[in-house]
C-alpha cells in the first residue's frame, strides 16, 4: 500500500465524520435524561463546593471585605498567620487532639465492638445504649458535658468527692483541657464507629474462629490472628476518616471552652472561624483553610499510598 | 404512561426551577415607586418567642404607616440581630436590609468599609437630636463629622449585686463598694457564706472577657489603645492592676469560684439563683435576670463602676444600607425617630409597658440631656414598676463619672484579651506580664491590618 493510500485510509472521509457526529448526537439524545439528572448534582457541587474551594484559594492571596474591591497582597496573609502565636497553638492543639482521639477514640470503639460481638444476651439493648449518644445533637452534647466538667457542682467532681477521690479542673486547666474535649468527642461519636466495626466483625467467617480454637488459640490470640487481619481494611479506612475528621474539630472547643483557657483548646478550624468572623480577616481565614486543605490532602494521599503498598 | 419526552421535560423543569430559585435569592429588597411611595425593610423584629415585644413592634409599624401613608415598612425577624457571620455576606450579596441593626462595637468598621450610607443631610429634622448625649451620638459619626446611623439604646457599666447576700454577709445593701479594694473585701465576705456562693464573677470567654477587661482598665484610668487608635495601650500599670486584683480574688481569697471561662449566659443564672454576690454589668441585665433566671427586682441593685475613674459606654443602633435611595433613607430616619427617639412612643411608650407589666424605671437607656431627658425621666417615674431606689447609687454616680466608648475594632481586641482573662482565672501562676505583652503584640498586628 502506498503512503498516499495509507494516509487517505487514516483520514476520515466526510461521510465517516457525519456518521460519527450522528452517533454522538444519538448517544446524547439517548442519555439526555441521565445527563440532565446529573446536571443538578454537578451544578450544586460546582456552586456550593468547587467554586468556594477555588475562590478560597484566590482569597488566600487577597485582602477583601466582600463589598469593596479586593486587593492582591501576595503571601502577606500567610506571613501574618505564621507570626500569630494563636497559629502555633491551634496546630499544636489540633495535632494533640488528633493524637489523643486516635489513642482513645480508635481503640475504645474497637474494643467495645469486639465485646458486643461476643455478647450472647441483651445484644440489641447494649448496641442501642452505645449508639444513643450519636442521636444527641452535638451542641446539646457539648452543653451537657460542660455541666459534667463544672469543677464546683458538676457530675464528675461531685462523684469523685462522694468517693473521696481527688477532683480535677477538667476543661478549666491548660494541662487537662484537650484530653477532656477528646472524651466528649469520643463519647458522642463512637456509636457509629462501633456499628461499622460490628458489621465488619460479623462478616468474619465463623469457621476461622473454630479453626483457631482447634489450634488452641486463646481469646487474645484469636483477636490478634483472626479479628484484626480480617477487619484490617475497615480499620485502616476508619482511621483515615477519623484523622481527617478530628483535624477539623470545632464544636467542642467552640461551645465548651471558647478556645481557652489561654488558647489551650483553640483548634485550626476554630482559628479559621475567628479570623473570618471575629477579626473579619477573610484573607487570613482562607490562607489557613488552604493550609489545612493541603495538609489533609497530602496526608490522605500519603496514607492511602502507604496502605496500598502494604497490601 | 409517561413518555421519555415528558420525563425530560420534568427534569428540565426541576433544573430550571433550581436556577430560578437561585436567581430569586439574589434579588434585593425595598423600593421607591414613581408616585412617591417608598418601601423599606428593617431588621431586628423581635422574635415570636417574645410575643409582647413582637406585638408592640408590629403595632408601632402599623401606627407609623398610618401617620406616614407613603411609607411601607417590612420587618425582618432575625436573631441575633447583628450576626458577624452573615453581616458581610448579606451586604456583599445585596441582601442587607435598608435599615439594619448594629452594635456600637461594629459601627466604625462598617463606616470604614464603606458599607453604610451617609445620612447627614437627612437627620436635621429629627426632634431632640441635639439633646442626644454626645458620647452616644458620636459613635455613628466618622472623623469628618458625617453621620451614618442613629442610636437605639445606650448603656454604661456598673456593679450588679444581690442585696440579700450583702445583708447575710453583714454588708449594707444600700452602700455598694466603690473601689476595687472594697469589691475584693466584700467578695471575700460573701463567698465565706459557703453553700457554693461565689462572691464576685467575671467573664473570660466569648469575647466578653476582653470586654470586661476594657471596662475594668477604664475604671482604673487606663486605656486600651493609644489616642490615635493605632497601637495597643493596655500593657500598663492599670492593666496589671486589673489582673492582679482578679488573681488575688481567684487564688488567694478563693472568692470567685472554681468554674471559669464564664460568659454572660453563665453569670446571669448564677445571679438569678442567688449564688452570686456581684458582677459588673449594665442595667439591661436586670430584666433578663428576673425574666429568664428567676431573680427579683427587689433583691437586685446596681451600683457605680468601682474605681470611679471612668465607665465603659456602649449600645446599639441602626445604620443604612449604602445602596439605599434618598427616599428610603428619609423614610428610615422617620421610622427610627418614631420608634427609638421619641418620648412616649415606641420603645419609650412607658404607659403601654406598664400595662403589659414589663419593667419601667430602669436607669437605661438614658439617651438624652436637657429638656428631653427631663421629659423622659418624668414619664418614666410616672409609670415606674421597679424599685428605682435600688439604682440610686448608680444614677448618682452617672452624673459625674466620665463615660468612655469602646476601642476601635473592639470585638477583635476583646477576643485577644479573653486569653489574658482566662489565663489569670484558670492558672494560679499565670505570668501577668507575659500575657499582657503577648496580647499587646497580637492587637498591634490586628490594628495594623485594618
Amino acid at each position: 500500500m502506498s503512503v498516499a493510500t495509507s494516509v487517505a485510509a487514516r483520514l476520515p472521509s466526510r461521510s465517516t465524520a457525519t456518521n460519527r457526529g450522528d452517533r454522538i448526537r444519538r448517544k446524547l439524545a439517548a442519555n439526555l435524561t441521565a445527563y440532565l439528572m446529573l446536571a443538578g448534582g454537578l451544578i450544586c457541587f460546582a456552586l456550593f463546593s468547587w467554586y468556594p474551594t477555588v475562590r478560597a484559594f484566590i482569597l488566600a492571596f487577597q485582602k477583601t471585605n466582600f463589598v469593596g474591591a479586593s486587593h492582591w497582597v501576595g503571601w502577606a496573609n500567610f506571613e501574618r498567620l505564621f507570626a500569630d502565636p494563636e497559629f502555633t497553638a491551634a496546630w499544636r492543639n489540633t495535632v494533640e487532639f488528633t493524637g489523643f482521639a486516635l489513642l482513645i477514640g480508635f481503640a475504645v470503639p474497637f474494643l467495645l465492638a469486639v465485646v458486643l460481638n461476643e455478647m450472647r444476651h441483651a445484644k440489641s439493648l447494649f448496641r442501642l445504649l452505645v449508639y444513643l449518644p450519636v442521636m444527641v445533637p452535638p451542641v446539646v452534647t457539648a452543653i451537657l458535658w460542660k455541666w459534667f466538667y463544672d469543677p464546683g457542682d458538676g457530675l464528675f467532681n461531685e462523684t469523685l468527692r462522694a468517693l473521696h477521690l481527688p477532683t480535677s479542673s477538667w476543661v478549666y486547666s491548660t494541662s487537662t483541657a484537650v484530653l477532656s474535649l477528646v472524651l466528649v468527642s469520643t463519647w458522642s461519636n463512637m456509636g457509629s464507629t462501633v456499628l461499622i466495626y460490628l458489621a465488619a466483625l460479623q462478616g468474619i467467617p465463623a469457621d476461622l474462629y473454630e479453626a483457631a480454637e482447634l489450634d488452641g488459640a486463646n481469646i487474645l490470640q484469636r483477636v490478634r490472628h483472626v479479628t484484626v487481619p480480617q477487619t484490617r481494611y475497615v480499620l485502616l479506612m476508619l482511621m483515615l476518616l477519623q484523622i481527617v475528621a478530628t483535624m477539623q474539630v470545632f464544636t467542642e472547643p467552640f461551645i465548651i471552652t471558647g478556645g481557652g483557657p489561654q488558647d489551650a483548646t483553640i483548634s485550626v478550624l476554630y482559628l479559621i472561624y475567628k479570623y473570618a468572623f471575629v477579626y473579619y480577616d477573610y484573607g487570613g481565614a482562607c490562607a489557613l483553610s488552604i493550609m489545612l486543605f493541603v495538609f489533609l490532602g497530602i496526608f490522605s494521599a500519603f496514607y492511602l499510598r502507604l496502605t496500598r503498598t502494604n497490601d | 404512561m409517561r413518555t421519555p419526552t415528558s420525563s425530560r421535560l420534568a427534569v428540565l423543569a426541576v433544573t430550571a426551577g433550581c436556577v430560578l430559585t437561585l436567581v430569586a435569592c439574589s434579588s434585593s429588597s425595598g423600593s421607591t415607586s414613581a408616585n412617591g411611595d417608598v418601601s423599606i425593610t428593617v431588621n431586628c423584629e423581635p422574635p415570636t418567642s417574645d410575643p409582647i415585644d413582637r406585638k408592640n413592634f408590629t403595632d408601632d409599624i402599623a401606627s407609623f404607616e398610618k401617620s406616614h401613608p407613603t411609607i411601607q415598612i417590612t420587618p425582618k425577624d432575625e436573631y441575633p440581630c447583628d450576626d458577624p457571620k452573615t453581616f458581610e455576606a448579606k451586604l456583599a450579596g445585596g441582601q442587607m436590609e435598608n435599615v439594619f441593626y448594629v452594635y456600637d462595637t461594629d459601627v466604625a468598621q462598617v463606616i470604614n468599609n464603606g458599607q453604610a450610607a451617609d445620612i447627614s443631610s437627612y437627620i436635621s429634622g429629627v426632634k431632640g437630636l441635639d439633646d442626644i448625649q454626645p458620647s452616644t451620638l458620636s459613635v455613628f459619626k466618622d472623623s469628618s463629622g458625617k453621620y451614618y446611623g442613629l442610636p437605639k439604646t445606650n448603656y454604661s457599666m456598673g456593679l450588679i449585686y444581690n442585696r440579700s447576700l450583702f445583708t447575710q454577709a453583714g454588708l449594707d445593701p444600700n452602700t455598694p463598694p466603690t473601689t476595687w479594694a472594697q469589691v475584693q473585701a466584700d467578695s471575700k465576705k460573701i463567698s465565706a457564706l459557703g453553700n457554693g456562693i461565689v462572691g464576685y464573677a467575671d467573664y473570660s470567654s466569648g469575647n466578653q472577657g476582653g470586654w470586661h477587661f476594657t471596662a475594668e482598665i477604664y475604671s482604673r484610668g487606663g486605656s486600651m489603645v493609644t489616642s490615635d487608635g493605632k497601637h495597643a495601650n493596655f500593657d500598663t500599670a492599670a492593666g496589671k492592676a486589673v489582673l492582679q486584683n482578679l488573681q488575688q480574688m481567684r487564688w488567694t481569697d478563693n472568692s470567685m469560684g472554681s468554674k471559669q471561662l464564664l460568659t454572660q449566659s453563665d453569670v446571669m443564672p448564677m445571679m438569678g439563683s442567688g449564688k452570686l454576690g456581684m458582677y459588673i454589668a449594665a442595667p439591661d441585665n436586670l430584666p433578663t435576670i428576673v425574666k429568664q433566671y428567676g431573680g427579683s427586682y427587689d433583691n437586685l441593685s446596681i451600683g457605680p463602676m468601682p474605681g470611679a475613674k471612668a465607665t465603659l459606654l456602649g449600645g446599639d443602633g441602626y445604620m443604612f444600607n449604602v445602596k439605599d435611595t434618598a427616599a428610603q433613607i428619609q423614610a428610615g430616619v422617620q421610622w427610627l425617630e418614631y420608634e427609638n427617639l421619641t418620648p412616649g412612643l415606641g420603645q419609650f411608650n412607658y404607659q403601654r409597658a406598664a400595662a403589659e407589666k414589663t419593667p419601667v424605671g430602669l436607669p437605661e437607656p438614658d439617651l438624652w440631656n436637657g429638656a428631653m431627658a427631663t421629659s423622659d425621666a418624668q414619664a418614666k417615674a410616672k409609670y415606674a414598676n421597679v424599685p428605682q431606689q435600688n439604682y440610686a447609687a448608680f444614677q448618682a454616680a452617672m452624673q459625674t463619672l466620665p463615660g468612655k466608648i469602646e476601642p476601635p475594632d473592639a470585638q477583635q481586641i476583646y477576643s485577644v484579651l479573653d486569653n489574658v482573662m482566662s489565663g489569670v482565672l484558670t492558672s494560679q501562676n499565670a505570668d501577668i506580664n507575659g500575657l499582657l505583652s503577648d496580647a499587646s503584640t497580637k492587637v498591634n498586628t490586628l490594628l495594623a491590618n485594618q
